[in-house]
């Protein structure tokens, strides 16, 4: 798999960006993106644990060690706290940290680095030692993992004054944002849908949002994934990939949907949010992590916030549920699933005022 | 590695490869007691200061002057950095810090301190205990891949010696044989709690065995044996040798913080038992004997500490407010517009602005 990889997906032997559209997984394209930051940037490193020889757990980091050297992709102790806290004084000292936690349980042990010092030294510093730290975090379930291996973190993140939060969708979206955060001054926690990194799926490399803002635009911001007209579906990760299964099936009883990538989870777009829904009065916010306190509180206070006097229906949430994330077993009861997004749905289409 | 793992030897260097540095000056003494007496005098005033109502707080460092002036003196401000906790006025003061920005932070003008870190070559002001030592290893581990001879130093004390990230950064930085200086200083007390409670085993640098790093156990009270110790550790450090561990053993002479009451857990007896004799008294008596230093140099430094301490009330008295639009512009590097909205609307809805 990692020759064909490397064949398929690296950057060209110089760094220069790709042309033209492309097959790919999203851990190909993330690859392929680390593979560009790293060319282009002498700063940037990537590190963690099995980041190194091993190419990570998921072959995101795969061959970069062979290419980049040892100094510049390298494994770490395993201890996440050392990991985060060792990227402020390598920001401190000019780079770019890229590091990885391996699983999104495990970022809690670092929670002190990443919530205390990642993302207040730049305040602390006044503006004078920013952190420029991508800190890539395998997140989300699916993947019949052990427990802390599917854990939706993207609340607990985007609460915190000084982080921003993106998660990619697809591999169009994962190399487009990836590159993109990673060139960020500011810390950036990506998180990564680890049930799509194997779909394969184009990747422009012309154009950071083809179908939404300008060719070759910044990927900043949310993004119509699929354009409707009767109600808006919100959701991240791998939630998109349902939702747009979900519009096509409600497609057949005549139902128009339009699903919205969300993208920035902080910041979150909330012209983008305004616009879909005025047009279609009616949204539904679709995530992974428990439902209270989480993240589709947020996006449903800022639609009413700004659709208010044209909401057909109080925004709907599809959700995980305030359990801890479920054994194998269970994750196919606890993750929104069609059905449940289907009656989300309905009870929005079928709400009557007063 | 080029340094065998050495276990804790008392104030036995040996384990240190390189050469002893050259002896202290007799100028360069009467300069450490000078900003000993500097520091001695700033402290004492900033705790009278919180009294008066000038500073809403401050943590003073009685007691632990050679240890900070000492460590601090042996800085190469041209190629080191230093990373304090909230604890290293001395520290800040021998490295030549502005010392109106660093103490506004104990004015609540700035959490970090309104010195800039990077000119400094300190970090911001660190309130977590035990929470920049992991950014040392980073800076210094960036010191290695950027082929430069700079030397991270890191403060801590025995408290902070209980944290897991202090036991991450010294086995990372072992592990990669980051030039890191760990200064730890054993003052006798965690606020409340004494280091029997707090250290098993009796010794910080000890430990330093096990991850294969050199330590040394120093009179944290004697300033030439800190200046001694911390300029081998660097010259350890930064000829590619790994980290090194200090433990200055000292005593905090008074409270943790001027909001502490050690009366509620030391007795008074148990202060001057414990304490030992006063790091500054000890120096002046050297220096008098071995003829460096005379009464009227004593009372020359005693006059130029007041008078800088003068002065620094006066710049701190005369420290505004920052402005609020600061919570907002700071934040970011690249500002979001949620946070533009959010002071927009602060800005807007607070008549005093």
């Amino acid at each position: 798999m990692s020759n064909a990889i490397l064949e398929s997906g690296a950057a060209m032997a110089d760094g220069t960006p790709r042309r033209g559209v492309e097959q790919l997984s999203m851990q190909q394209a993330l690859n392929l993106a680390l593979d560009e930051v790293l060319a282009a940037n002498p700063k940037a490193l990537v590190f963690g644990e099995d980041c190194g020889r091993l190419g990570g757990v998921f072959r995101v980091t795969d061959g970069l060690q062979a290419k980049y050297g040892t100094g510049r992709v390298f494994d770490t102790p395993l201890a996440e706290s050392g990991i985060l806290g060792m990227s402020v004084g390598l920001a401190m000292a000019g780079f770019h940290s890229i590091p990885e936690v391996q699983f999104d349980g495990f970022a809690y042990p670092a929670i002190n680095q990443i919530v205390c010092q990642i993302a207040r030294m730049n305040y602390r510093s006044r503006g004078t030692m920013p952190m420029p730290i991508t800190l890539r975090v395998p997140s989300f379930g699916g993947i019949r993992a052990p427990e802390h291996h599917g854990e939706s973190l993207e609340a607990l993140f985007a609460h915190v004054p000084g982080l921003k939060v993106v998660s990619p969708s697809n591999p169009h979206e994962a190399y487009h944002l990836l590159k993109y955060a990673a060139e960020r001054p500011d810390p950036v926690v990506f998180m990564e849908p680890k049930s799509r990194y194997w779909q394969k799926g184009e990747v422009d490399f012309d154009s950071a949002d083809p179908a939404g803002s300008p060719a070759g635009g910044s990927p900043a911001g949310a993004k119509v994934m699929r354009a409707g007209r009767h109600l808006t579906l919100v959701a991240w990760g791998a939630m998109v990939a349902r939702c747009l299964q979900v519009a096509e099936l409600a497609a057949e009883d005549g139902i128009d949907i339009e699903v919205l990538d969300l993208r920035w989870l902080k910041p979150i777009d909330e012209a983008a949010l305004a616009a879909s829904v005025r047009k279609t009065r009616r949204a539904v916010v679709v995530h992974e992590a428990p439902l209270t306190s989480g993240l589709g509180a947020e996006v449903a206070q800022l639609i009413t916030q700004a659709c208010f006097d044209t909401l057909k229906a109080p925004v709907e949430r599809v959700t995980g549920f305030d359990v801890p994330y479920p054994s194998g077993d269970l994750e196919d009861e606890y993750i929104p699933n069609i059905d449940r997004i289907l009656f989300g749905i309905q009870r929005v289409l079928e709400y009557k005022r007063g | 590695m080029d340094t065998l793992p050495s276990p804790f030897s008392g104030n036995d260097a040996g384990q240190l490869s390189g050469p002893r540095s050259e002896p202290l000056t007799a100028g360069q003494l009467r300069e450490l007691f000078s900003l000993m007496v500097a520091v001695r005098h700033l402290d004492s005033s900033a705790i009278a200061w919180q009294r008066q109502g000038i500073i809403p707080g401050y943590a003073p460092e009685l007691g632990q002057e050679a240890a900070q002036v000492g460590s601090g003196y042996a800085v190469d401000t041209t190629r080191d950095f230093v990373f304090p906790t909230y604890r290293e006025m001395g520290v800040a003061r021998a490295m030549g810090v502005d010392m109106v920005a660093y103490m506004s932070t104990h004015k609540a003008t700035w959490h970090g301190g309104l010195y800039d870190p990077l000119q400094s070559r300190l970090a911001p002001i660190q309130a977590v205990v035990g929470g920049s030592v992991l950014h040392a290893v980073g800076w210094a581990h960036g010191q290695t891949l950027d082929q430069k001879d700079g030397v991270a130093m890191t403060y801590f004390g025995d408290g902070a010696s209980s944290q897991g990230d202090i036991h991450e950064a010294m086995n990372f930085a072992a592990v990669m044989k980051a030039p890191v200086v760990f200064f730890v200083q054993n003052n006798g007390w965690a606020i409340s709690v004494p280091t029997e409670r707090q250290v098993a085993g009796g010794s910080v640098a000890a430990r330093a065995a096990g991850y294969g790093m050199p330590a040394l156990r120093i009179d944290g009270n004697d300033v030439v044996a800190v200046v001694e110790a911390t300029r081998r550790a660097f010259a350890h450090a930064r000829a590619g040798n790994g980290p090194v561990l200090i433990e200055a053993m000292t005593y905090r002479r008074g409270p943790h913080s001027t909001s502490d009451d050690p009366g509620r857990y030391r007795s008074l007896n148990e202060e001057r038992d414990d304490a030992g004799e006063d790091p500054l008294e000890r120096f002046r008596r050297r220096l008098l004997a071995d003829g460096v230093a005379d009464e009227a140099f004593f009372a020359e430094a005693l006059a130029a500490a007041k008078a800088e301490e003068e002065h620094i009330r006066a710049g701190i008295q005369a420290l505004g407010s920052r402005p609020g639009s600061e919570m907002f512009d700071l934040v970011f590097q690249e500002t979001t517009l949620a946070l533009q909205a959010q002071a927009a609307n602060w800005r807007e809805e607070s008549e005093h602005v």
